[in-house]
């Protein structure tokens, strides 16, 4: 079972803050590989906010096939972080040419069009760049969004962390999503790596999906461009998270309605069992059967995190006023918020989800059973 | 030496017999009960001549004949009274004195049912007792990589859905601005296939339909049943157990007319309303039953003149095309009870099948698809068409689901597979294995006889007489004679048994999978089967 450490504060922080949380959770992943989503970016790319920013891993052929590919286009690069290793990697770790994050300006006849259509031609960039780069391999792209940057590679987090000098990059974010990786399928792809990300959206999550197949062939037909890939049978939660946001405009509590839907008899006694029976049978191929705990982050910085329907995984919220952690275990929050009321920190159960809002002031919980509103 | 009689092409010996009678002198007591029970009279419990050659010791005395007679049980060979294998003489008979056995090669008598140029006519099965879904196994078990669910302790909800179900986003919109959402009906997975008040004796209707509403009602287990054609009592149409049954209307029509007329006292809708184009057990070939069993009440819920034949044609007379049979009955239906109860077709399976399930896509009021495959039972039918006739249920059922998901409809449109699920008793595998291959729910018929009512019918001709009313059982006759052996508390009784093993067999399955609270539909790569082609005919893993 992989390891999840996920962290909300109001001041931005190094990546190596999550990656040693994870190493306190050493007996739950293997070191066998990790998994970075930072956003809410903080340092000098607070100024690129409104920039979408490319990270992936590139062979040198591959940058070239990507600047060539984003200049036809009308990209302009504004920043980046470019690593190229000069060591040897530790063990695990393949040597790679170039780790790149980068800032663009998008093309100028983008500029009159509305942010949802950007938001489509952003996507459908990056999966133009995927089926590019997995021919040769030379390109593997994790997001191409705004105030987002991923990195994902195999090996032990914390060696990746200095092998690549992570912390003095200048990267720094108020929000850190990292996996700490159990190998349970033995050729690793980095596509498979946690966190996922779409428009974004991203979660990680552990545990197996055991309805993974029905789900996927439910997004694969819903012929949206994004809903593809799906070399985890967990990448197929943060597709159902977007598919409800985006798709039927469903806010974060209809998410675990959708997921995992009350029963039938628990349904009768809801006071939005109308819409609530509509929903769970028209997303009926989305239930998951567990067993999986899920940490995500909405585009408005919202981090949650929900159960399967019967709570078999492991995970805890806890933390004070400007930082919040969400964690596989305890151990998690108390490397990172060890100044927190510990009486507070909360295990969210099969009922509920639970949310740290950008502002960051406390841990909102739902519990299914209550009384929902839908927007408009 | 007395003359051997006339030796004719059709006369036959005891060998030339499917079954053979053995019966002993010495344990008979004469009492007559098998002659009585049996369905065919093929037993002669007769005086019969007996010579023995007295032949003296001395050397004077002539040898003399000494004529006697003796009671006894002789199988009779003629072609209507040929042995039907039912064992019903072996059941009655006090002293085990008679014994059915099948003879040790094919019978001949098979090549001679066909007198006066008609060909064998009769009910059951198709008498072929191979089963490509006994063959499935469920090899996606979650070992170790995650905690597995317990069948005995956790949460299950296992429900299946019938009807129209609105794409997400359709739905989402209509729910804001308004519209009209189908009706859709949670229901037990398992539902009774249809079996009409006719083709059934009142008594196993009775005691289904007990069964069921006890299951409804007492036990919380939302099963269904369909009435299969031939209408409804008029009682159970007026009471509230009628949401608890698919009203089936076929090509007859038969008992429409009453139910029609019922319309406004009815207080409960039914669950659905099954439009029957085609049974897989004769597909391209109407209902019929036999006018042996159709006596007063029959008659009068079917709304037809006593002791005739009601055939039901192979198809919809006045329709003559896809869409107008499918789009106007369907709609027809609809308006009957104004939109609130779902209208689905059912056909048989066949490489057709797909050209139907396009039409039903496109086709906004179609509340699923019912397919029944070659191996379904029927009443009565030509044998060739029970033998040679139909499409295998597992492949049908996957071409169609997988259309589906290739036009994003897998959750819109249900499919519901039957047709030899449970043949041979693996009820609870077979149906997860069509679950999991894309239906959305599973019919039964045979098996319900069998297990519900002790159905001596089986895969290798024994019995199969359903047709001519003189079921030995009591299943499917209408002569209270018969019929009366069977206690309707008996088979809801039974029923109840079945669907509760059913429920936990079918944990036993699913938790092991990892899945507990919706139902494994489409789920494939939970299966494997260790014949190569079928394996990528149903694109399931291969596995030795
Ligand atoms: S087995 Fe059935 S059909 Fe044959 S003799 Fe006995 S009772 Fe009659
Ligand atoms: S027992 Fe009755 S229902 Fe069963 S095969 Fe014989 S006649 Fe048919």
């Amino acid at each position: 079972m992989c390891r999840l450490f996920a962290v909300t504060s109001s001041e931005p922080l190094v990546p190596s803050t999550a990656l040693k949380a994870l190493d306190v959770m050493r007996e739950g992943h293997d070191g066998s590989g990790v998994g970075l989503f930072l956003t809410d970016l903080g340092g000098r790319w607070e100024d690129y906010k409104n920039l979408p920013t490319l990270s992936g891993i590139f062979s040198d052929d591959g940058l070239r096939e990507l600047d060539e590919l984003m200049i036809s286009k009308g990209f302009r690069c504004e920043d980046e972080v470019l690593i190229r290793p000069t060591f040897e990697p530790p063990v695990g770790t393949p040597k790679r040419d170039n780790y790149l994050i980068r800032a663009y300006n998008i093309p100028t006849e983008w500029e009159d069009l509305s942010q949802k259509n950007i938001g489509f031609r952003l996507l459908e960039t990056r999966m133009k760049l995927r089926q590019q780069g997995l021919a040769n391999e030379a390109m593997t792209v994790f997001s191409f969004w705004y105030d987002v940057m991923m990195l994902k590679e195999t090996g032990d987090p914390l060696a990746i962390n200095d092998y690549l000098s992570l912390d003095s990059q200048g990267i720094s974010s108020r929000i850190i999503m990292a996996q700490g990786r159990q190998n349970t399928n033995y050729a690793i792809n980095l596509y498979a790596c946690h966190p996922f990300f779409i428009q974004g959206f991203s979660t990680m999550t552990n545990g197996e999906n055991t309805a993974f197949v029905p789900i996927r062939e439910y997004l694969m037909s819903r012929n949206f461009l994004g809903y593809t890939g799906y070399q985890s049978d967990s990448e197929v939660f943060t597709h159902i998270l977007h598919y409800a946001q985006n798709q039927l405009c469903l806010g974060l509590p209809f998410y675990k309605h959708i997921i995992t839907p009350l029963m039938d008899n628990e349904l009768e006694s809801h006071p939005n069992r109308e819409i609530l029976k509509l929903i769970k049978h028209s997303c009926r191929p989305l239930v998951i059967d567990g067993p999986n705990c899920i940490i995500g982050c909405l585009p408005d910085k919202t981090m949650f995190m929900v159960q399967d329907s019967k709570k078999l995984r492991p995970g805890v919220v806890g933390g004070r006023v400007g930082k919040f952690v969400f964690s596989s275990e305890e151990c998690g929050l108390d490397v990172v918020v060890p100044e927190r009321n510990k009486h507070l920190d909360f295990q969210p159960m099969k009922y509920d989800t639970v949310c740290v809002s950008a502002q960051r002031e406390k841990v909102e919980k739902w519990s299914q059973w209550e009384a929902l509103t839908l927007q408009n | 030496m007395e003359s051997v009689g006339s030796i004719n092409p059709s006369k036959l010996s005891p060998k030339d017999l499917l079954w053979r009678i053995l019966w002993d002198k010495e344990k008979c007591r004469l009492c007559g009960r098998c002659t009585a029970v049996c369905p065919v009279q093929a037993l002669d419990l007769g005086v019969q001549r007996k010579r023995v050659v007295n032949i003296a010791l001395g050397i004077t005395e002539t040898p003399s004949n000494v004529y006697g007679i003796f009671h006894g049980i002789r199988q009779k060979t003629d072609l209507s009274h040929l042995c039907v294998g039912c064992g019903m003489c072996e059941l009655v008979c006090p002293n085990r004195a008679i014994l059915v056995v099948r003879n040790e090669e094919m019978d001949k008598a098979r090549f001679h049912i066909n007198e006066g140029g008609n060909p064998r006519r009769r009910g059951g099965r198709r008498n072929n007792p191979a089963s490509l879904l006994d063959a499935i196994k469920f090899t996606r078990i979650s070992m170790l990589t995650d905690p597995a669910l317990d069948a005995g302790r956790h949460e299950f909800e296992v429900r299946t859905l019938l009807g129209r179900l609105i794409p997400a986003e359709d739905m989402m919109k209509i729910t804001r601005e308004g519209g009209y959402l189908p009706p859709v009906r949670e229901i037990y997975p398992l539902m009774i296939g249809s079996m009409s008040l006719g083709a059934l004796s009142p008594n196993m209707w009775e005691g289904l339909q007990m069964g069921v509403a006890y299951l409804n009602e007492e036990m919380k287990m939302p099963v269904v049943i369909c009435s299969g054609e031939g209408g409804c009592p008029p009682k159970l149409l007026r009471s509230r157990f009628l949401r608890y049954l698919i009203l089936q209307i076929a090509s007859g029509y038969f008992g429409w007319d009453e139910i029609l007329r019922a319309l406004p006292e009815i207080k409960e809708d039914p669950c659905a309303i099954e439009i029957k184009y085609g049974q897989g057990a004769k597909p391209g070939d109407g209902g019929l039953l036999m006018w042996h069993k159709v006596n007063q009440m029959i008659a009068a819920i079917r709304g037809v003149p006593m002791g005739i034949s009601l055939p039901s044609p192979p198809t919809h007379q006045t329709k003559y095309s896809i869409e107008e049979a499918v789009a106007k009955m369907i709609q027809s239906m609809s308006m009957a009870w104004d939109f609130r109860v779902p209208v689905y077709p059912k056909i048989s399976g066949s490489t057709t099948t797909l050209a139907v399930l396009n039409n039903l896509v496109r086709n906004p009021y179609a509340g699923g698809l019912a397919i029944d495959g070659e191996d379904g039972g029927t009443g009565a039918a030509y044998n060739v068409s029970m033998d040679s006739m139909g499409h295998p249920i597992a492949s049908n059922i996957r071409d169609a689901y997988l259309n589906l998901v290739k036009m994003g409809k897998q959750n819109e449109l249900p499919l519901f597979a039957g047709g030899g699920v449970g043949k041979n008793g693996n009820l609870a595998a077979n149906a997860l294995a069509l679950i999991m291959l894309g239906a959305s729910g599973i019919q039964i018929g045979k098996y319900i006889m069998q297990a519900a009512a002790g159905c001596v019918g089986s895969e290798t001709d024994r019995c199969n007489v359903c047709n001519l009313g003189i079921c030995p059982k009591g299943i499917t006759s209408q002569d209270p004679r018969l019929y009366r052996r069977l206690n309707p508390d008996d088979v809801a009784q039974r029923v109840v048994d079945i669907f509760l093993s059913f429920d936990q067999e079918l944990k036993k399955i699913i938790a092991p999978l990892g899945r507990s609270t919706s139902l494994p539909i489409g789920m494939s790569d939970a299966l494997g089967i260790s014949d190569e082609a079928a394996a990528r005919r149903l694109s399931i893993s291969y596995v030795v």
